[in-house]
């Protein structure tokens, strides 16, 4: 087994590069406002902003995490969606959405800045920013080491007389280089276009090797029997063992998850990610903003079959030998046993070596699942288009993070803070600079996260800590007149450093103190004060922690600051705002009837999958 | 916003899908072992047709004069 591509690989997906940047030098005669280039014009169909609220999400890092999840865990994995994301897009279009997009805010630290003050906006516009740069960055180390680990571009390299550590340069450059081109030339439509061609072209690429992957193991019920086998039966149930951490693959209990995944972590995502929340704000109108992440639900819902059944098969199938480096002048390709189905252990991509973990054992790489599917079921020709869409997955996510943050940094912090008075031309000039250095320093934060590993887990780690605060700030300031700038901002500090010393306290189990917890006792001289099972269900914990205190102090502060009168806060808070007249819209076409269609499909499938 | 995305995307996948549908029946005749891997079945070639469909019609609709698409404005 070969893993060389043919012509007709590298043919597809120069085709892709260049439909790519065509959209880009395409769009670029229509970008003649600000608003045009961070919004869109607000100028998007419904359908349109839908797909691109779900693909601007589903980056590689979620299709190629969700697949590795799923051979971790199994099936639950889908909790991300069906507890987690669906009910989170139905809040975000039915309630959220009014005051987004009725405030006519350009971005969410904006929202914050007309409901609460300036110094809120700030501590959100600045975290954000440098977050995302750095998810940026880390998107495209991602993609380069995954090209490392594949080793598929190495038989042209090396026969160029090149050394293979060209490709992993060549990886991040080339990279940055189409993303700057097609955001810089067509600003957000641009992302979002792209983003929505590289939805159809995940499809296009996964749901062959799904219904290959099925077919081979005997349908759902031979892959249930065969993991069954292996004594992993609960792999191919959702719910079942729930009332306990230990009767699960994810060890957690249904409150933790519940709460957990579904109410902070998963809200917390969809209600306040900037990413997201963008391209619902560039759709034409209130009501197609409410139906976007609506819309967005249904193929959302079924993502699991893509994503997560892959990781499934790939673990059931009969251990195999992986590659680990092809045929070539060195003699017959190298390959070592498999820990798991088609599952490799980990390897140095730089040195390609074998990982120890510190009991000296071979580490399982659970990312390679989708890559490894791909390589081991498509010919040449399918082979490029599943690569193709691994690819596209990767820059739609970093072609996201960009657009992201041009937006942030020229409204948020470059007018806010430098220069007001700007002209809307000299914003628009300063969106395009943005883009140019923020796509540099995503170029640093991809080498300096190869230096340092950990980084990647930090910003995950970060993200946790911020990510779950927030949505307890948005939930108090979109229905509780009362709350004010002050409680918003300490609650946010108060979140967060709780997050951030409960982390320090407890690990999961087997892990070392550090970046994975119980930094905080290791300094007092001790061990954790106590632990988890498992990754998820200490970082569901923290979520919750992260939540709730920043909901009570941002109470307790709010009452004892002033508030700000009624007149002002029209249109950002419930109570205060008018509720959209869509009465003479078809029952179909009302959110709150696509909004709970959604939800009973939803637990339709719980229960499919009990 | 004046172009379509509709247009776009059924131009890209009329062009990969015939480009597969043209490859896989090609590999048919020529290299038929490389199908060993997909279980026999001849990917390219059925997927590739699928694929050649569903861009010829989103192309189709793309290329429509665009009627307001929104509720309320």
């Amino acid at each position: 087994m070969t893993t060389t591509l043919a012509w007709i690989d590298y043919l597809i997906m120069l085709i892709y590069l260049g439909f790519v940047l065509g959209i880009g030098f395409a769009l670029k005669k229509f970008m003649k406002t600000s608003e045009d280039f961070f919004l869109s014009g607000r100028s998007i169909p419904a359908w349109v902003a839908g797909l691109a609220f779900i693909s601007a999400n589903l980056g590689a890092q979620e299709v190629i995490g969700m697949a590795a999840s799923g051979a971790k865990y199994g099936i639950a994995t889908s909790h991300f969606y069906w507890v987690g994301a669906i009910p989170a897009m139905v809040f975000v279009g039915l309630f959220m959405m009014p005051f987004y997009y009725g405030s006519r805010a350009h971005s969410v630290p904006e929202y914050l800045r007309l409901r609460f003050d300036e110094k809120t906006r700030g501590l959100n516009a600045i975290t954000f920013a440098s977050m995302t740069i750095f998810s940026s960055g880390i998107s495209m180390y991602a993609m380069a080491k995954l090209i490392m680990l594949l080793h598929v571009f190495d038989a042209p390299v090396l026969s160029l007389g090149l050394p293979r550590d060209w490709i992993f340069h060549a990886s991040i450059i080339l990279s940055a280089l189409i993303v700057l081109g097609y955001v810089y030339l067509g600003g957000l439509t641009s992302a979002i276009y792209n983003e929505v061609l590289q939805f159809f072209l995940i499809v296009a690429g996964f749901l062959p090797l799904v219904l290959l992957g099925l077919r081979n193991v005997g349908g759902w019920s031979g892959l249930r029997t065969t993991l069954a086998s292996m004594n992993k039966e609960a792999f191919t149930h959702t719910w079942v063992g729930m009332e306990h951490t230990s009767t699960n693959p994810l060890g957690v209990e249904w409150f933790g998850l519940v709460m957990g995944l579904g109410f902070v972590l998963s809200f917390g995502y969809w209600c306040t990610d900037f990413l997201v929340v963008q391209r619902a704000m560039a759709a034409d109108s209130m009501t197609s903003a409410r139906r976007t992440p609506l819309i967005a639900a249904v193929p959302k819902m079924f993502f699991p079959f893509l994503v997560i059944l892959p990781g499934l098969i790939a673990i059931a199938l009969p251990t195999a030998k992986v590659e680990t480096a092809p045929a070539g002048a060195a003699g017959a390709a190298t390959t070592i046993p498999a820990i798991q189905g088609i599952i490799p252990p980990k390897v140095d991509y730089w040195s390609g070596k074998l990982e120890l973990d510190k009991n000296g054992q071979l580490v399982a790489d659970y990312d390679m699942a989708i890559p490894q599917m791909l390589l081991r079921y498509f010919p040449a020709g399918m082979l490029g288009l599943g690569l193709t869409a691994l690819l596209a997955s990767f820059m739609s996510g970093m072609a996201g993070n960009v657009t992201a943050f041009n937006t942030v940094w020229t409204y948020d912090i470059y007018k806010a803070y430098v220069h007001p008075s700007g002209s809307d031309r000299h914003y628009l000039w300063m969106g395009r600079f943005a883009t140019f250095f923020g796509t540099a320093i995503s170029i640093g934060a991809a080498y300096l996260v190869s230096r340092f590993n950990n980084i990647m887990d930090a910003l995950q780690l970060v993200f946790g800590f911020v990510n779950a605060p927030l949505f307890a700030t948005f939930l108090l300031g979109m229905f509780w007149k009362r709350a004010t700038g002050h409680g918003a901002f300490s609650g946010l500090l108060a979140g967060t450093g709780a997050a951030a010393i409960f982390h320090g306290l407890n690990l999961p189990r087997g892990a070392e103190a550090g970046i994975k917890g119980g930094w905080l006792t290791a300094l007092a001289g001790g061990g954790p004060l106590f632990t988890f099972p498992t990754e998820m269900a200490q970082n569901f914990w923290m979520a919750i922690v992260a939540w709730t205190f920043c909901f009570v102090a941002t109470i307790v502060i709010s009452l004892l600051t002033r508030p700000r009168p009624d007149r002002e806060l029209a249109g950002l808070v419930y109570a205060l705002t008018d509720k959209p007249r869509e009465g003479h819209l078809t029952w179909y076409q009302r959110p709150l009837a696509l909004g709970v269609i959604v939800l009973l499909m939803t637990l339709a499938l719980n229960f499919l999958f009990y | 916003m004046n172009l379509d995305i509709r247009l776009p995307i059924g131009l890209l996948f009329a062009c990969l899908g015939g480009l597969l549908l043209l490859y896989g029946l090609a590999t048919q005749f020529l290299q038929p072992a490389i199908y060993e891997r997909s279980l026999g079945v001849n990917v390219n070639l059925w997927w590739g047709l699928a694929l050649l469909v569903f861009g010829s019609i989103m192309t189709y609709f793309g290329r429509q004069p665009t009627r307001p698409s929104s509720p309320t404005h």
